[in-house]
């Protein structure tokens, strides 16, 4: 691994999200539907409470419509155009491309999550939240976004059209979340063996998250989504390489 | 002569069809070498697995002495590539693209600018740095993938049909690049276009359904004509019939042909030997007045043809 190689390669990528209005798009959008989801969905004043757990609790909803919007073109675009062809000839690994991309994205959706920062001035003015809470939430909410952003990125692979990776994305992210939602539980759990549902139910991203966002930080959860970024990275690597050239 | 590019019993299949099967041929510094072809002969393809990006079905690469399997990352390092069409980050400027390549390429501070500044000036787009590759004219396109293979100086250059699409200005604008790169490097030009073989290369090789048809000189290649060294000749005072009885009855004539209107007669010669002094001797030696006479090159398409169908010769 060339570190140097991995930080260009993100450079370039980020820059390019901002060489098309798409960049500010998103973030407008996102910063949208984070502040109508934590107002009005997430009743952050009716609560009464000084925390921004209205906020981060809608965020997997919000990712699974989102996040397949700024992974869809890493790969599908380099395919579409040919300039894959360039990349995977010069002297650099396909973990290395497939690195510097992912972190791209994910430097990408950092910064439009760091965007919300009125809201933590807010909730700051408002009364005295536990920042050491917002903080680990913030953390808990990034890690989350990269789950999403790998599973993205090796979709992305897979095909050379940006609205079929976008689609598959969305569709695999819900699968991910819903697997810890009561209706698919309760669904597995009239039939299936009590191990099987568990084991659903622990793949999922809410599970992970629901502890997170209420600023607990367990290992378990932190292990959980670096190693599902870490096999959705690998795939994503073993499909560049074997996709390449078609 | 030092080899750069050693290919051997290189394949590759896409499931039944074979694309390329069993080339094999070496480059060494110094050499152009015109690689040649119809659509889908396998050209790309076999430079799509020198340069690493597709895997072969069997036999070996090596560039620079390192092995593309076991090394690539040393064999991208030392070769200069330019991929069919071009391809290039469309929303990035030439000038940002160029410095991408330059870092990743290993370049840095000065020689990194050095670097990008002499690619730019020596692919002439200097006067486009900073405008989005998307909205540049394909020649400016082309020249910006040109600079981006030539920019870390690489000692093996692989460029995929680098004048295609281009006008005849930036055709000749290409062709001056590279015959100035030509000295120091190995490079090797796929084209169908045949004037390229003699305004480029110093080697030739032909491939057709994925094999070597053809490895030589275009000189050797152009003698494969059947009108390498057959002459034209037309005489002003004699009978046309009398004299095409002549050339026939000369011992160094294989055949006779008229052509059309008056424009006389093409003779071809026994074994392509160079006939034309001894012809223009016999013809003044019967006091006869030639009106023209000159000898012909081989026709290059046509011993394209001969050479990548099969059946060219029994159709014509």
């Amino acid at each position: 691994m060339n570190m140097q190689n991995i930080w260009f390669i993100m450079k370039r990528e980020f820059n390019g999200y901002f060489a098309t209005p798409v960049a500010y798009v998103f973030i407008i959008i996102f910063l949208l539907l984070t502040g109508f989801s934590t107002f009005y969905v997430g009743n952050f004043f009716e609560r009464g409470e000084a925390d921004l757990y209205p906020f981060f609790s809608l965020h997997p909803w919000l990712y699974i419509l989102l996040i397949p919007a700024i992974s869809m073109r890493l790969w599908a675009e380099e395919r579409k155009s040919g300039s894959i062809e360039l990349l995977m000839t010069l002297p650099v690994s396909v973990f290395e491309a497939v690195l510097g991309k992912f972190l791209a994205a994910w430097a990408f959706t950092g910064l439009a999550l760091l965007l919300n920062f009125p809201l933590w001035i807010t909730v700051n003015y408002l009364g005295n939240p536990d920042n050491g809470v917002i903080f680990a939430s913030f953390l808990g909410s990034l890690l989350m976004a990269g789950g999403f952003l790998a599973i993205g990125s090796c979709i992305s692979a897979i095909t050379k059209n940006q609205v079929i990776a976008f689609v598959i994305s969305l569709v695999i992210s819900l699968i991910f979340v819903l697997a810890g939602f009561g209706i698919v539980i309760d669904f597995f759990a009239g039939w299936a063996p009590q191990t099987l549902v568990d084991v659903i139910s622990s793949f999922s991203f809410l599970t992970h998250f629901d502890a997170i966002s209420k600023g607990v930080i367990d290992l378990r959860d932190m292990l959980y989504f670096i190693s599902l970024i870490a096999i959705w990275l690998f795939a994503n690597a073993l499909i560049v390489n074997a996709r390449k050239a078609d | 002569m030092t080899l750069r590019i050693e290919i051997d019993d290189l394949a590759k299949h896409f499931g039944a069809i074979k694309a390329v099967d069993g080339v094999s041929f070496s480059v060494s510094k110094g050499e152009v070498l015109g690689f040649l072809g119809p659509n889908g002969a396998g050209k790309s393809t076999t430079m799509k697995m020198i340069t690493g990006f597709l895997a072969p079905t069997r036999g070996t690469v090596r560039v620079c002495g390192y092995d593309v399997l076991t090394d690539p990352i040393s064999v991208k390092a030392h070769l200069g590539y330019l991929p069919e069409g071009a391809p290039a980050y469309a929303d990035m400027t030439p000038d940002s693209f160029l410095h991408f390549i330059a870092e990743i390429r290993g370049l840095k501070g000065a020689d990194k600018k050095r670097a990008v500044g002499l690619a730019a000036e020596r692919a002439r787009i200097t006067n486009v740095m900073f405008q989005p590759i998307e909205t540049l004219s394909k020649g400016y396109k082309r020249r910006v993938g040109l600079a981006q293979a030539i920019l870390h100086n690489p000692p093996v250059l692989i460029l995929d049909e680098p004048t295609d699409g281009l006008d005849p200005n930036q055709k000749h604008e290409v062709r001056t690049l590279i015959n100035e790169m030509a000295e120091d490097k190995a490079i090797i030009i796929s084209t169908h276009i045949l004037e390229e073989v003699h305004a480029l290369c110093n080697r030739n090789v032909v491939i057709a359904n994925g094999k070597i048809k053809f490895d030589g000189t275009p000189q050797e290649l152009e003698s494969k004509s059947r009108y390498f060294n057959a002459v034209c000749v037309n005489v002003a005072n004699i009978e046309q019939q009398a004299f095409e009885n002549f050339l026939s009855s000369l011992e160094f004539v294989a055949n006779v042909e008229k052509l059309s209107g008056d424009a006389g007669f093409r003779v071809y010669p026994q074994q392509g030997r160079q006939i034309t002094a001894e012809l223009s001797e016999k013809i003044r030696g019967n006091g006869w007045d030639i009106d023209a006479l000159h000898a012909e090159n081989g026709r290059l398409d046509e011993v394209f043809r001969s050479i990548t169908l099969p059946n060219a010769e029994s159709s014509k």
